[in-house]
């Protein structure tokens, strides 16, 4: 069984949904980012969702596109996120990784070597924004030849006709943006998820999580109740904006903050 | 595909909105089934004569097509060589190419049950046309405008709203076009379900690039029949700007087949494209992803998108449309450059020379129509697309003209 699997395996097993973290590669710099991947583990998110930062995100919200910024200024690239990547699996065997971002950086990289060296380094998905099937000629179906889980987003427009060939090819999880918008900004009514979940689960087997606009404990309790899982970036990357500063005196005291957040989501989910 | 169709240039995009490479629908799901929607209401409004029976009666009786084709005697005397005849789009209602396509998306949103419009803009001329077409179609109108263009563009920005537009100053990235862009695009995946998009140049998700360069393509199609007129036969050359591409697109469509037809699209190249500050994505860029389409884009080895700089806020963009990526590979169209201080002096010329008062896009095509046309010969045509006039940039180019001792 693959590490997603496991993690979706075990939740189950506790009787409560999975906590996915998103926090940005290289924000707020190289060395804190990977002692705040470090505190999102410690916390007890269930997956890590590595956010790969682009010049451009036309999903995100001021939250993530300000951290994405904070990461390019600091001179964060792909190789580096790879690196960061295979630093991580490192440290922890167990948790599953998965790489979010945007096409573009992929493909200047280099597709097929971009796939190659993430299934090495024991990345096990990715979810990129602005792939939809109609393009899954370049990177889904290279990428689940190369081992790599390709999650699918569903949204609030997927409708029944379209289901089916949003999820065709979906493989490690779904992942359920519960509204129409961009992240870290409105939320979803408890009823539109509950609705979706089913719809989802009638096309396909896949665990659902539900994410894009939960920021506290209890939101992330309710949408992990409603669905399999539920997913946090925007709350935890605001930690990282509010807790700036230039000569890094308080990045301490960031990756702590983020650490308890993160333990409160985990109890929050816990109790779902 | 038919032996017939193996040369010709103008059957693209095939049915995934690819033009080779180039193209496509690189957008969040989101908005995916949106998309789908447009392309199928398009494909039925093509076949719709009361369709472009109406689009046809707004175009000639509330903008006033055909334009002109105007035989520039004065600047023709000036280069010495070639005969140059000018498009005259700028004489359009809102004066600029742009409300072709706006009229034709408008009507084809209105047709769909839409009455909530967004749309970004540059120089402004897209979104006082959005605006227009918003007013006369009573609509609801948003425009997403970078902060830098609120500033350099002021006249527009007043004509949208007294137009009844609420215009959106963008302060992301570097508040230009591509900020705007973005914007826009973040605004429409939260309010997909009520609001149409109307994206003012050739590029963004298919069915966009195609049904935009359609639109505007009426610009080549009468140029064609007037010089048929004037003169009995093609030019030898067609000569327009290139931000995104719509004008250059619409004039340069119906010729491609033409083999004895030059082409050539004059991006800008800024402060000079050695410096790094242009905006000229074929010449200066490689192909990438961005706004829902592959195309030529100015970024660094990362794959991070880098600002464009232009003096004209229309050009002042990273990407271009697909169809042109698709061209300049294909080598049918010559991709060429004009700086900024190449375009204000154009922009004089031409106001002092012909009493025309061009827009800065356009003015960049004139600068380099300068650089060949004196070596054309005397019995040789060339057509320029006069896509939008000046007024709009006078008091950012007041300043410089006299800065130089040119007013």
């Amino acid at each position: 069984m693959g590490r997603i699997e496991t993690a979706f395996a075990r939740a189950k097993k506790q009787g409560r949904g999975t906590l996915g973290v998103f926090v940005t590669a290289g924000d707020p710099d190289l060395e804190t980012s990977g002692r705040i991947l470090d505190a999102v583990v410690a916390g007890g998110a269930d997956i890590i969702e590595f956010g790969m930062p682009f010049s451009d995100p036309m999903a995100d919200g001021p939250a993530i596109q300000a951290s994405s910024l904070r990461a390019l200024k600091g001179g964060m690239t792909l190789e580096k996120t790879l690196a960061m990547a295979m630093a991580f699996r490192e440290r922890h065997a167990e948790i599953p990784l998965i790489l979010m971002g945007y096409y573009n950086p992929i493909y200047i990289y280099g597709s097929q070597k971009f796939l190659n060296k993430a299934a090495a380094i024991g990345v096990d998905g990715l979810i990129i924004v602005d792939l939809p099937p109609e393009e899954d000629g370049e990177l889904c179906l290279p990428a689940k030849q190369a081992g790599l889980s390709f999650i699918r987003l569903v949204t609030p427009t997927s409708d029944e006709a379209r289901l089916p060939t949003v999820l065709a090819e979906a493989s490690g999880f779904v992942y359920y943006v519960s509204i129409t918008g961009i992240t870290g900004t409105k939320s979803a009514a408890g009823a539109s998820i509950a609705d979706a979940y089913k719809r989802i689960k009638s096309v396909t087997d896949l665990p659902v999580v539900t994410g894009f606009g939960i920021r506290t404990p209890k939101a992330a309790g309710e949408a992990a109740n409603l669905s399999d899982g539920a997913v946090v970036g925007s709350a935890v990357v605001d930690i990282i904006a509010h807790n700036l500063s230039e000569d890094g005196s308080t990045h301490d005291e960031m990756v702590q903050k983020i650490a308890a957040f993160v333990g409160d989501l985990a109890k929050g989910v816990a109790a779902s | 595909m038919t032996d017939t169709l193996v040369n010709s240039f103008v059957n693209q995009p095939d049915e995934a909105g690819r033009f080779g490479i180039h193209g496509g629908r690189f957008v969040a799901e989101t908005l995916m089934p949106l998309i789908l929607n447009v392309e199928r209401s398009y494909k039925s409004a093509c076949n719709d004569v009361n369709f472009t029976r109406e689009l046809a009666y707004y175009q000639k009786h509330y903008v006033g097509r055909p334009s002109p084709l105007y035989f520039a005697e004065r600047l023709t005397a000036h280069f010495g060589g070639a005969k140059l005849y000018l498009k005259r789009d700028e004489l359009n209602h809102t004066g600029a190419h742009k409300i072709n396509n706006v009229l034709g998306q408008a009507l084809l949103a209105k047709r769909m049950g839409k009455t909530k419009i967004i749309a970004e803009t540059g120089a402004g001329q897209h979104g006082v046309a959005t605006a227009t077409a918003c007013a006369l179609f009573d609509m609801e109108c948003e425009v997403f405008m970078g902060e830098e263009d609120v500033r350099r563009q002021k006249p527009n920005v007043d004509r949208m709203r007294l137009l009844g537009a609420k215009v959106h100053p963008v302060t992301s990235g570097t508040g230009t076009l591509k900020d705007a862009m973005n914007e826009a695009l973040r605004f429409w995946v939260a309010n997909a379900q009520t609001h149409f998009y109307i994206i003012g140049t050739v590029a963004g998700p298919h069915p966009y690039p195609q049904m935009v360069r359609d639109f505007q393509s009426v610009i080549g199609r009468e140029a064609k029949e007037q010089l048929m007129e004037a003169e009995g036969r093609l030019p030898d050359a067609i000569i327009a700007c290139i931000g995104g591409g719509s004008n250059a697109m619409g004039l340069f469509h119906p010729f491609l087949d033409d083999e004895s037809v030059s082409i050539y699209g004059v991006e800008a190249a800024g402060k000079g494209i050695p410096s790094g500050l242009h905006a000229a994505s074929l010449t200066g860029g490689t192909p990438g992803v961005l706004h829902g389409n592959r195309t030529y884009l100015l970024q660094d080895e990362d794959g991070q998108i880098i600002d464009a700089h232009s003096i004209s806020a229309g050009l002042d963009y990273p990407g271009i449309g697909p169809e042109h990526s698709w061209l300049h590979d294909m080598g049918r169209v010559n991709y060429v450059s004009a700086t900024d201080e190449e375009a204000l002096v154009a922009f004089q010329l031409c106001s002092r020379l012909e009493g025309i008062i061009p827009a800065l896009e356009p003015s960049h095509a004139l600068a380099f129509t300068g650089t060949i046309i004196g070596d054309m010969n005397p019995e040789d045509i060339v057509i320029l697309n006069m896509c939008g006039r000046g007024d709009k940039d006078l008091e950012a180019v007041l300043p410089m003209l006299d800065e130089r001792g040119l007013l």
